[in-house]
């Protein structure tokens, strides 16, 4: 039992959390918002990879920290307006359209990277975002090195889920989001436009997918290699179910997640006798049994993954 | 007399081939209540949709308060007060009732929701019209009727002064349609004008105060409710005299079907209790009830597709275990499900496949669908049973709904069944409709079929039954003969009280 305390009291492990949790937040986000107006968006496993490496290669060729942020913004939007078009104007599977989506951002984030960086031994690497230094804050014992040792980015995540959470319940255009995604023919006889409520969430969860693809090549790692979303993608999308389309939830089964990683990984170098794959495999055993107990009562948004045709029923 | 609020003038709609309005011109004064009647069809709906916006006509105007509305556009006829309520309603049920009313009320950028403001303003028009609603409420936990209030509301609350309602008791109960007519009422007491759309003389006759009649998309008569009746008002609907066909007496036969204290549980509530009935040959056993007493466990039990948990079931004097459906159409029971749409046909598949598909044994060959065989049946259904707009190969979803209960009939009568459960098999038809659907039951009773006519329309039940138990509470009455039967006794069984009834029943 001391070996589970004297990890949980370690500020490492906390401060790991964080880190962990940060890319799983902007894509759950993303995500989220999707699904809120009723678009799934399969397409964020590769649009995470695409915005890892678009935000690299503009950091290395010389551009600062947040023009890297924001170029691979710019790349996660472009991608939603390929998943709007097949989704929303084609009306297509959005399954099938998010897996194509999926492929093509991954293998093409690859093909440019490669023509941009030949093979070497050692990957290239850039200087990262550096933790910030809160004045106060930073310096309390245990708190300081446990929760303010961030990089600004993942200060960000927790920022947007909360400025999100106000939008889709606060707002009218939040309000206009989840009619879109409850019953789009009720929202266009009240003269909101559902394709374009579908267009914008999608352009703007694509572009935060990007973004916390971004944070793995910019702030957690220095370099870039294709394999490195490693599955963090689908994470999000079942964040998304177990949060109950909330973005509150989201932050908050983003750090559990996050949690039973940082766990595990401390828990591998203490014990002994087990092998490492077991530790591997417990963050998504968990994730699991998280998941079936939250999602039972989950309310799905009523027309995700409809198309909307105007003018049937 | 004034300017009137709103001015039809003209209005010609043309889809395809078909003219659906023609040359349509009507009014609606202040405070006043027209019923648009008219059968399927009609072009009740296409007219209404270009009013709202919804179309733009071919020809013609829409005039409000003598200004011409622009045309296609929802939105300026929302601006000019003119509000809809859908036959489907648009809401969203995972929404609250407050959140359904204020969307796309707000201007779209606008940084937070002014929801107390809202709230305030909905609240007191639900108390001015007596619409009574939480506005907390979440959509999808209200009843259907509670549902249809919400639509209202969400008119009103958008400042409507000119209501449309398309079929707005097609969904409801009696007693909720009774209640929605009283609310319609007051609204126009308090200067509202409002029109309803409906095929049913009965409501028309007690709501409006005039009567626009649409046949084959033009205004074939305008009626004073004062100045008219049910008949005459049928015959212009339908363009000839309607009868609706009338019971011959008969001697009924032999008991095909008797059920003992049958009992059925679901989830632990109990939905039928000691159930006990017998049904014969050539006879219509008509089972009256307000919807939700136990009709539809009652029907699935004897279509195979629930379980009983208690009683007996003799099947021509045999007891009979668990019925399962092939077992049911094999001991040749036909079945006509009350949601026509989702348990009666696949609106996905073809005619001829839901024509054949309770049967494909008989219509397959080393495991290999007939098509043959099968479109030629669906060929004689829709010859016999006179199915139109369309074809054995065409979508069953296109069919109107007289027309896929037409088919359904066809596809158990086709096959001389000796026992029809019919459950609400008139329920939403037009007149017209209505007539064909009671001819073929009376047919098949001549024929010697033992029908149980389950429904919750006195007029249906009392022209086709022989005699007729209520169903109260998952309780059946003992039945009485339809002889001896009026509205008042039915009344009196409906609401459970069986020792009145039939005590009224002795006296002459």
């Amino acid at each position: 039992m001391s070996v589970v305390f004297d990890i949980l009291a370690s500020a490492g492990l906390w401060a790991a959390i964080l880190r962990i949790a940060t890319p799983l937040i902007f894509g759950t986000l993303g995500a989220l918002l999707c699904e809120r107006a009723g678009v799934l968006n399969l397409g964020i496993e590769g649009i995470m990879t695409f915005g890892a490496m678009i935000g690299w290669l503009a950091v290395f060729h010389g551009a600062d920290l947040w023009t890297g942020v924001l170029v691979a913004a710019i790349s996660g939007a472009l991608f939603g307006v390929l998943h709007s078009l097949l989704t929303v104007t084609l009306g297509l599977s959005q399954h099938v359209s998010g897996l194509g989506v999926t492929l093509f951002a991954s293998s093409f984030s690859y093909y440019v990277f490669r023509l941009v960086v030949p093979v070497a031994g050692t990957p290239p690497t850039v200087m990262p975002f550096q933790p910030i230094d809160i004045p106060a804050l930073s310096s309390l014992p245990f708190i300081g090195p446990a929760f303010f040792t961030q990089t600004a980015p993942t200060y960000l995540a927790i920022v947007v889920a909360l400025i999100m959470a106000y939008i889709i319940f606060h707002t009218p255009v939040g309000l206009a989001i989840r009619m879109t995604g409850e019953n789009p023919h009720a929202a266009e006889a009240q003269g909101v436009n559902p394709m374009k409520v579908r267009y914008g969430t999608v352009i703007v969860g694509s572009a935060l997918m990007a973004v916390g693809g971004a944070f793995l090549t910019l702030s957690a790692f220095n370099s870039f290699f294709p394999t490195m979303v490693q599955g963090r993608g689908w994470i999000c999308i079942a964040l998304v179910v177990f949060a109950s389309w909330r973005p509150g939830r989201a932050l908050f089964g983003a750090l559990l997640f996050a949690f039973f990683d940082a766990f595990q990984l401390r828990l591998q170098t203490v014990v002994e006798g087990v092998p490492y794959q077991i530790f591997l495999m417990t963050p998504y055993i968990l994730s699991i049994f998280a998941l079936a107990l939250m999602a039972r009562r989950a309310r799905v948004p009523q027309a995700l993954m409809q198309p909307y045709r105007r003018g049937e029923r | 007399m004034t300017t009137p609020v709103l001015e039809i003038i003209g209005v010609s709609k043309r889809f395809g081939d078909t003219l659906a309005n023609d040359g349509i011109s009507m009014s609606l004064g202040k405070g006043e209540i027209v019923a648009l009647l008219g059968e399927n069809g009609a072009g009740k709906t296409t007219l209404m949709s270009i009013l709202f916006g919804h179309y733009v006509p071919d020809d013609g105007q829409i005039r409000i308060d003598g200004e011409e509305l622009p045309p296609g556009k929802p939105r300026a006829a929302i601006s000019a007060g003119v509000g809809m309520v859908h036959q489907h309603f648009s809401l969203a049920s995972n929404l609250t009732v407050l959140e359904n009313v204020m969307t796309g009320t707000e201007r779209l950028w606008k940084l937070w929701s002014a929801t107390q403001a809202a709230r305030k303003k909905l609240v007191s028009i639900a108390e001015r019209f007596g619409l009574k609603i939480d506005p907390d409420a979440r959509l999808g936990d209200l009843s259907v009727g509670e549902q249809q209030r919400v639509e209202i509301l969400k008119a009103l609350y958008n400042d409507a002064r000119i209501l449309i309602l398309d079929e707005p008791t097609a969904v409801l109960t009696n007693i909720e349609a009774e209640r929605l007519f009283a609310t319609l009422k007051d609204m126009a007491r308090q200067g509202l004008s409002l029109i309803f759309i409906s095929h049913k003389l009965d409501e028309v006759m007690a709501a409006a105060h005039r009567i626009v009649v649409l046949r084959g998309g033009k205004v074939v008569a305008g009626r004073k409710a004062s100045e008219t009746s049910k008949a005459e008002l049928a015959e212009l609907m339908v363009g000839r005299r309607v009868t609706r066909p009338v019971r011959e007496p008969s001697t009924p036969g032999a008991v095909v079907l008797e059920v003992r204290d049958l009992g059925v549980r679901i989830g632990g509530v109990e939905r039928l209790k000691d159930v006990d009935f017998a049904l014969r040959e050539g006879e219509v056993l008509g089972i009256i009830g307000v919807s939700g007493n136990g009709q539809v466990p009652l029907a699935r039990v004897l279509s195979g597709t629930l379980a009983r948990t208690s009683g007996e079931i003799l099947l021509y004097g045999e007891p009979v275990g668990h019925l399962s459906v092939g077992d049911v159409v094999d001991a040749g029971i036909g079945r006509v499900p009350e949601d026509r749409n989702g348990e009666g046909v696949i609106g996905e598949m073809s005619i001829w496949e839901n024509a054949v598909l309770e049967r494909l044994p008989a219509y397959s060959h080393n495991g290999l669908v007939d098509r043959k065989a099968g479109m030629a049946f669906a060929k004689s259904i829709i010859d016999a049973f006179d199915v139109r707009g369309g074809t054995p190969a065409s979508g069953t979803r296109l069919l109107s709904g007289g027309n896929m209960q037409k088919l359904i009939l066809g596809r158990n009568l086709s096959h001389r069944p000796r026992i029809l459960i019919a459950a609400q098999p008139a329920r939403g038809l037009d007149e017209g409709a209505v007539a064909a659907v009671h001819a073929r039951i009376l047919e098949a009773r001549k024929a010697g079929t033992a029908v149980l006519l389950i429904s919750e329309d006195l007029d249906e039940v009392i022209s086709l039954a022989d005699r007729i138990q209520a169903i109260v509470a998952g309780r059946l009455s003992p039945p009485l003969d339809a002889g001896r039967i009026d509205a008042r006794r039915l009344g009196l069984m409906m609401s459970g009280d069986w020792s009145h009834a039939a005590e009224a029943t002795h006296a002459p």
